[in-house]
């Protein structure tokens, strides 16, 4: 079984975000990036299941600029076997993104494509459950366990009230949550043995997908900023102030 | 005038709190239809249709949606969308789960977790973990969007007075399956619509100390409890009870953060509680800078007394 992993290039988490002075969006230049947590764990599950002896080949995708090849060049140093670009500088939003990820699957038929919940950039928890639905596939979102037995997949999810365990049939879709695996750090070797595996470079217009936005972004801005308050010398002053507030 | 059709979410057999959000940011698109799919789900739609401001209720009975599976649900909400111009859903895990399937079926983008609505397009949205507050226009011709709870005022469950119509469609898309759930009961409220919360972070060191330490200060505060991802990770406690980025939006009254050094992803989740109280030992925590009231101090000593003193 050959599993798909689609990785973004984004901001490094720990990089405070700062907002352009003009509106127009995020500062990102001379910032840190890195992949999107939610694909590492994403990867490495990949990784998982091909040493279980599950999954045979695992690819990476990336839609995004010609930097994006050190985002695919990581995976590679990860584990993955090989890579494909698909380059464009535009902002691709997770619509556009599926559609390509659907034409991917189409040519490659995975058995598994598994992404990240969540792109800690846009932060919109779309494109597998979008992907799953162009390709008429079941979807195991926010998977904290994933087991695949025979021709389905059980996928155990991170729900608001605790966890739900689903069943799905194969080929599927998964969105990984935190809790689903630790990933690992890529050795010097690999690292150097990455550089030479695999990496084809495409453009959206190869799978026919038009990246056009049907999202105008008008205005970004600073959220309200919350200014610090006091600091209380001890417990007594504590309680007296949470007596203030009435909640005791 | 715009039609919407927004998710009510449920167990089967009450209403959630977070529909009541979403039908508040659905009224200002247009006129509030609602969706219960569900099983053995008529007393939630008669709830539903209670609630205010509500017009019909399209209720889905049917063993194949007991358990909201998004392959399921999505090819009837695409039906209803035939004559409806917005679906609007809760962020909530179901909500998350099942609007972009619907929205990439009927081929427009979704916009996630609206704070706002500024237009009869136009919304506002958080990115960044909540650092960058996006305004934006859709070009679609039908919407998709999932709802922020703390956003938007609750709706009054009671006032309404919908008509039920039952609705069928979809099915079992014969794609997957709900085998089980594992979902915690508690005595104490729920963190998304609490007035009081107070989480423990990595500082509490095992599931019996965060126990020992937290619990008895929230049942003082009648609070609901909260945990960083640390907590959750070393598995102090369940996953639900993350607050963040990626874990639960909240916006209580009060929020007490006790161990917590206050990451911009812990923060995405909190930081518009009325009121932020931090008890950390070390006096540069991040957590103070968004922090009304901060207390410096062990926190083994401090929130046993904190307790004991209130
Ligand atoms: C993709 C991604 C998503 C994430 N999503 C979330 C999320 O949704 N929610 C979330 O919380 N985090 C999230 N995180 C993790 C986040 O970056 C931080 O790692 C996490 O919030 C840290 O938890 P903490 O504050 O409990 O632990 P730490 O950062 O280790 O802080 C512990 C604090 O306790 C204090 N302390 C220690 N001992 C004592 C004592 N005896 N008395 C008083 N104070 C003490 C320390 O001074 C310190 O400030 C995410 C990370 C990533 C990469
Ligand atoms: N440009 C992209 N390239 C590759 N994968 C992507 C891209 N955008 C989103 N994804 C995948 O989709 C997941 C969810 O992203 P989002 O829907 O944008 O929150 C990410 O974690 C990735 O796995």
């Amino acid at each position: 079984m050959k599993i798909l992993v689609p990785v973004k290039r984004v901001i490094d988490y720990n990089v405070k975000p700062r907002v352009k002075s003009d509106g127009t969006g995020v500062d990102l230049a001379n910032v840190k990036m890195s992949m999107n947590p939610f694909d590492e764990i994403a990867v490495e599950e990949a990784i998982r299941l091909k040493e279980k002896g599950v999954a045979t080949e695992i690819v990476a995708v990336s839609v995004g600029p010609a930097k994006a090849q050190e985002t695919l060049r990581t995976a590679l140093a990860m584990g993955a076997d090989r890579a494909i670009l698909v380059q464009t500088d535009d902002e691709v939003e997770p619509l556009a993104v599926a559609k390509i990820l659907k034409a991917i699957a189409e040519e490659e038929t995975p058995g598994l494509v598994i992404l990240g919940k969540q792109a800690i950039d846009d932060d919109s928890n779309q494109t597998g459950q979008m992907l799953a639905a162009l390709l008429g596939r079941p979807q195991g979102t926010f998977a904290s366990e994933v087991t695949v037995e025979g021709d389905s997949v059980t996928v155990k999810r991170e729900v608001d009230g605790g966890l739900e365990t689903v069943k799905l049939s194969l080929p599927a879709i998964v969105t990984t949550d935190l809790r689903l695996n630790e990933p690992r750090y890529a050795s010097l070797p690999n690292i150097m043995k990455a550089k030479s595996k695999p990496l084809a470079t495409k453009a959206p217009a190869d799978y026919g997908v038009d990246t056009a936005p049907r999202l105008k972004t008008l205005k970004v801005s600073e959220p309200p900023v919350r200014s610090a308050g006091i600091k209380v010398a001890d417990v007594d002053a504590l309680v007296a102030k949470i007596k203030e507030l009435g909640i005791a | 005038m715009t039609k919407t059709l927004v998710w009510v979410e449920h167990d089967n057999a009450t209403v959630k709190d977070a529909t009541l959000s979403t039908v508040t940011a659905a009224a200002q698109l247009g006129e509030v239809h609602l969706l219960v799919a569900g099983s053995g789900a008529q007393a939630v739609a008669d709830a539903a249709a209670k609630i205010a401001g509500v017009g019909k209720v399209h209720l889905a009975d049917s063993p194949a949606f007991a358990n909201a599976l998004a392959e399921n649900v999505a090819p009837l909400i695409v039906e209803l969308m035939a004559s409806h111009d917005a679906f609007v859903a809760p962020a909530t895990s179901n909500g998350k789960n099942i609007a972009p399937r619907v929205a990439a079926l009927l081929d427009v983008a979704q916009v996630s977790d609206i704070l706002s609505v500024e237009g009869p397009k136009t919304f506002t949205r958080p990115t960044y973990a909540g650092n960058a507050i996006a305004t934006v226009e859709s070009s679609d011709a039908k919407l998709v969007i999932t709802v922020r709870g703390t956003a938007f005022a609750k709706a009054a469950s009671e006032g309404g007075s919908g008509a039920v119509e039952a609705v069928s469609g979809g099915g079992d898309a014969g794609l997957s399956s709900f085998v089980s759930a594992e979902i915690a009961k508690s005595e104490r409220p729920e963190l998304t619509s609490a007035k009081v919360i107070v989480s423990g972070g990595r500082a509490l060191k095992d599931g019996p100390t965060f126990e020992q330490v937290i619990f008895p200060l929230a049942d003082k505060l009648k609070a609901a409890v909260g945990a960083s991802r640390a907590a959750v990770d070393a598995g102090y406690v369940p996953n639900d009870y993350q607050v963040g980025q990626t874990g639960k939006i909240v916006a209580p009254e009060v929020y007490i953060a006790v161990g917590i050094s206050g990451a911009i992803q812990h923060l995405a989740g909190m930081k518009d509680s009325k009121t932020i109280i931090a008890i950390n030992k070390d006096e540069d925590a991040p957590i103070f800078q968004v922090a009304d009231l901060g207390l410096v101090a062990d926190l083994f000593t401090a929130v046993p007394e904190l307790t004991g003193k209130l």
